[in-house]
């Protein structure tokens, strides 16, 4: 049994030792936000934040997150009440299959939570773990600077 | 009455012609539903693939029938109740879906208020619609929710069916979002893969070390948990409870496992010399010929073009999941053509197609016919193991990258012949190639992998091209749009296939489109003219002339300079001659290896449905079409394909992306045209094109690496 927090919850589950992250998120743990893209950190579309650091899912093993703090898109936002990033990537219509998306949205809440004002080099640094085949690059790049802005913006007004 | 004449014309098959799918799939009530809780559900047979279609589609049915695009819903389409539309390919849903869509609504709102207006004396053109609900001149007399349940839509579709006019569109042509971006920004449980059904077991393939492979033995051995191996001749697969247990599963058993492999794979450094060698053994066929009066021939130049294989490479594996249920099966699949994969699982299963039920659900990008026909073949054969209870089988990364079907490797030879004042005046050019199309549905032996892995197997045909009327395989935009009088294109189908080949984004055009543009580009320099104006002096296509003035004027190509290190060059085309057209302007660094910086992309799809649903499109393909020309090729040893993870087969990252500018030229009174495949061979003739203007030599080879780059320059030398 493994007992970590899963986006803000406590939660335990009960997988083998040689399962991964992934799959405990994707099977007993009932998510679909974090996918399988290659399972060897080349694409990045399963990554989450590990104790608010960007770690890759596919090949973490479940174990090692005992009593860690892990945030998936789920986790992020929801319809209700999204993470500045998601009605970014909404407002700029950044996507086209999606499948990429949720590991794009993880790496870049961790880049604005490092660097509330990043330049474009800096969100293209920070997004070079992560491959998108529709090439929706330029648009995500736009996305993640609309969400910088609207949240130093909300910044100042707090 | 003339306004209808064209519409009545009869079809090919005697039946009154109607537009796009709807001439073969007729009923209405095939293509919509009118609910009485307001709601309106349209059924395209057409599928999401990540290119926005659900939302231009939405778009249409909103607009004639006047209700608020909230109101529609998109029924995803499956076996056997959505209209066959064939393959979602060839950049033509919005031509065939769309157009029917637009034609069915527009006979739909007709009927309805032709009802109503019966009901209630009110005549039909003083009938006015505001969000579903009819006004007459003293107020609502009805709505299409109030009739919703006189089945209606029960009928044939009329040619009569008047679409608005361009000037009374209010929801087309604008920029609406995309209906599915929400679940995929928040991770809601949207793609085949997310799907989990009670009960649901976890599979993976056991692949054979080699394309030409026996599997002479399996060793007994135990598996992790419940895992059990699935079995019919080459075919292998692990079933288990969990992934976890699936994959583990698998590698014991590929562990346990014994083949006899033998050599089946061309020598990968002689490519190009195989292509020629194999062409002599394959089916030539002219492509178009013409022989208008040319003056003499001053100079003639002579130019040969290669590309390797080419890999779908979707950042998600293929995945379906298939359960047995009695006799019938059920798949959900993000298969391109539900109906051509439900009949090659009946070919395989020897059963017929009405046992099967294919339900589309959308997977990861698709650029083509890649592996998501064959995960749902293997799904169905390892369900079959466990009547009643559901299979999901997810490919790894290597299967995605080593398996599935590639777009072929590619040699094209030109002449091209210049009178004494530079005019091109004679073009003959010869393409050798397999065919680009092995799609499930068309022949009489199923094309799917597993299929030639059982223990009763189907023979492996060589893949096809599609006919030039749909705008062909291998010579797919060979025929230049510039005028020529002389011309004769030809092309050598390979009737060998070592490495499975079939349909992938642009097909042939991804070379052809380069082959031309480098050859005029060449000529525009002999005969001292700018590429712009050459290739303007040669075009009698008013549209064609307007998407590269616009896109030399994004790029003030009339006042570029020279700068060290860096190139600028132009690549045009009209997709498949009869689609999209699209002019690119790329611009270039030489440094280690080549990088693309910027792109400018000028584009003409006439009707445009969403506008930024299409600079979306056309921007992706020219990334796409910068990954090819930069960094992608198939590696191979004789045995099997070796670039089955990302590092032997990168793509372009965020790092080297170039900026893109995407504008368009919308003309609303002329049909749409798909945009999806127009500028991946402009941007990579594009390109070419500044690599020269950078380094001064023509790149011969795709893709443009400094090994190739190296070899022209040594060629030229
Ligand atoms: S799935 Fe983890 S990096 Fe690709
Ligand atoms: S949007 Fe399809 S892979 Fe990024």
């Amino acid at each position: 049994m493994v007992a970590f927090t899963l986006n803000g919850d406590p939660v335990a589950v009960d997988v083998p030792d040689d399962a991964t992250l992934l799959q405990a998120l994707r099977g007993p743990l009932g998510l679909s936000g974090p996918r399988f893209g290659c399972g060897t950190e080349q694409c990045g579309s399963c990554m989450v934040l590990l104790d608010g650091k960007p770690a890759y899912a596919c090949t973490l093993a479940a174990a090692a997150v005992a009593g860690r703090q892990v945030v998936t898109v789920e986790g992020l936002g929801t319809p209700e009440s999204p993470h500045p990033l998601q009605s970014a990537f909404l407002a700029e219509q950044a996507g086209q299959c999606g499948y990429c998306l949720s590991g794009i949205l993880i790496s870049a809440a961790a880049l604005l939570a490092a660097n509330p004002d990043p330049d474009e080099a800096a969100i293209r640094r920070a997004l070079d773990p992560h491959l998108c085949r529709c090439g929706s690059h330029n648009r995500i790049i736009r996305a993640v600077r609309r969400a910088a802005r609207q949240m130093q913006g909300q910044g100042r007004a707090a | 009455m003339s306004k209808g004449f064209g519409a009545m014309l009869p079809g090919e098959d005697g039946r009154p012609r109607l537009p796009g799918s709807l001439h073969l799939n007729r009923r209405l009530s095939q293509w919509l539903a009118i609910h009485a809780d307001g709601r309106v559900t349209i059924k395209p047979g057409k599928v999401e693939l990540g290119q926005g279609i659900l939302t231009a589609l939405s778009q249409i049915a909103a607009e004639e029938l006047d209700v608020s695009l909230s109101r529609i819903q998109v029924q995803t389409a499956a076996t056997p109740d959505s209209p066959d539309e064939a393959v979602t390919s060839g950049s033509l849903s919005v031509q065939h879906s769309g157009s029917a869509l637009r034609h069915a609504c527009a006979d739909a709102r007709r009927i309805f208020l032709s009802v109503v207006s019966q009901r209630t004396g009110v005549p039909v053109d003083s009938i006015r619609i505001v969000d579903g609900s009819f006004f007459g001149p003293q107020g609502e007399i009805g709505s299409y929710w109030s009739l919703a349940d006189a089945e209606l839509l029960e009928t044939e579709a009329s040619p009569d069916a008047q679409p608005k006019l361009p000037s009374a569109r209010r929801l087309t042509g604008t920029s609406v979002p995309r209906l599915d971006l929400p679940d995929k920004v928040f991770g809601a449980a949207r793609y085949v893969h997310d799907l989990r059904l009670p009960g649901m077991l976890h599979a993976r393939m056991v692949r054979p070390p080699a394309r030409r492979a026996t599997l002479t033995a399996l060793r007994e051995g135990p598996l992790p948990g419940d895992a059990r191996a699935v079995r019919d001749g080459n075919f292998l697969a692990a079933l288990a409870s969990t992934e976890w247990d699936a994959e583990a599963a698998a590698a014991r058993l590929a562990a346990r496992a014994e083949w006899q492999a033998e050599d089946s794979l061309p020598e990968q450094s002689v490519l190009a010399a195989w292509l020629r060698e194999a062409a002599s053994r394959g089916k030539h066929s002219v492509v178009q010929e013409r022989s208008n009066p040319a003056p003499a021939a001053a100079r003639t130049i002579k130019r040969s073009f290669t590309r390797p294989y080419l890999a779908h490479a979707s950042i998600g594996p293929s995945c379906a999941v298939a359960r047995w249920q009695g006799e019938t099966v059920e798949v959900w699949t993000h298969s391109q053509g539900p109906y051509n994969l439900r009949a090659d699982i009946a070919k395989t299963l020897r059963c017929a197609p009405e046992r099967i039920i294919v339900r589309h659900m959308e997977g990861a990008g698709c650029y083509g016919h890649n592996g998501a026909d064959d995960v749902a073949l293997e799904a169905v054969l390892i369900a079959r193991a466990v009547p009643g209870t559901p299979v999901r089988l997810l490919w790894s990364r290597a299967e995605e990258l080593g398996w599935s079907p590639f777009s072929s490797a590619m040699l094209v030879d030109v002449e091209a012949d210049l009178d004494a004042q530079g005019n091109l005046i004679g073009w003959r050019s010869h393409i050798i190639s397999n065919g680009h199309s092995s799609r499930p549905g068309r022949g009489k032996d199923p094309t799917l992998l597993a299929a030639s892995m059982l223990a009763d197997p189907f023979p492996v045909h060589p893949s096809i091209n599609p006919p030039m009327a749909a705008g062909g395989g291998a010579p797919r935009n060979a025929v230049p749009l510039y005028r020529i009088p002389a011309l004769h294109v030809a092309t050598t189908r390979l009737l060998e296939m070592p490495i499975r080949t079939s349909a992938l984004r642009g097909l042939g055009a991804t070379l052809n489109v380069w082959s031309i543009e480098s050859v005029m580009d060449e000529l525009a320099a002999m005969a001292g003219a700018d590429p712009l104006d050459y290739r303007l002096r040669h075009l009698d296509d008013p549209r064609a002339a307007d998407v590269l003035h616009k896109v030399a004027a994004m790029a003030g190509w009339r006042n570029r300079t020279k700068q060290e290190g860096r190139g600028m060059g132009l690549g045009f085309a009209r997709y498949k001659n009869t689609g999209a057209y699209a002019a690119v302007i790329a611009e270039i660094e030489a440094a280690e290896r080549i990088f693309c910086r910027r792109l400018w992309i000028a584009g003409d799809v006439g009707e445009v449905v969403n506008p930024d649903g299409v600079m979306n499109q056309f921007e992706g393909g020219a990334i796409h079409g910068t990954s090819v020309a930069l960094l992608e090729q198939v590696r191979f040893d004789r045995r099997t394909v070796t670039s089955d993870h990302w590092e032997a087969y990168p793509i372009l990252r965020f790092s080297e992306v170039p900026q893109v500018q995407v504008e368009l030229i919308t003309r609303p009174e002329v049909p749409f045209l798909g945009a999806g495949e127009a500028t991946m061979g402009p941007a990579i003739a594009a390109i070419a094109a500044a690599i020269h203007d950078a380094l001064g030599v023509r790149p011969r080879a795709l893709p443009f690496t400094p090994e190739n780059i190296a070899a022209a320059m040594d060629a030229e030398a």
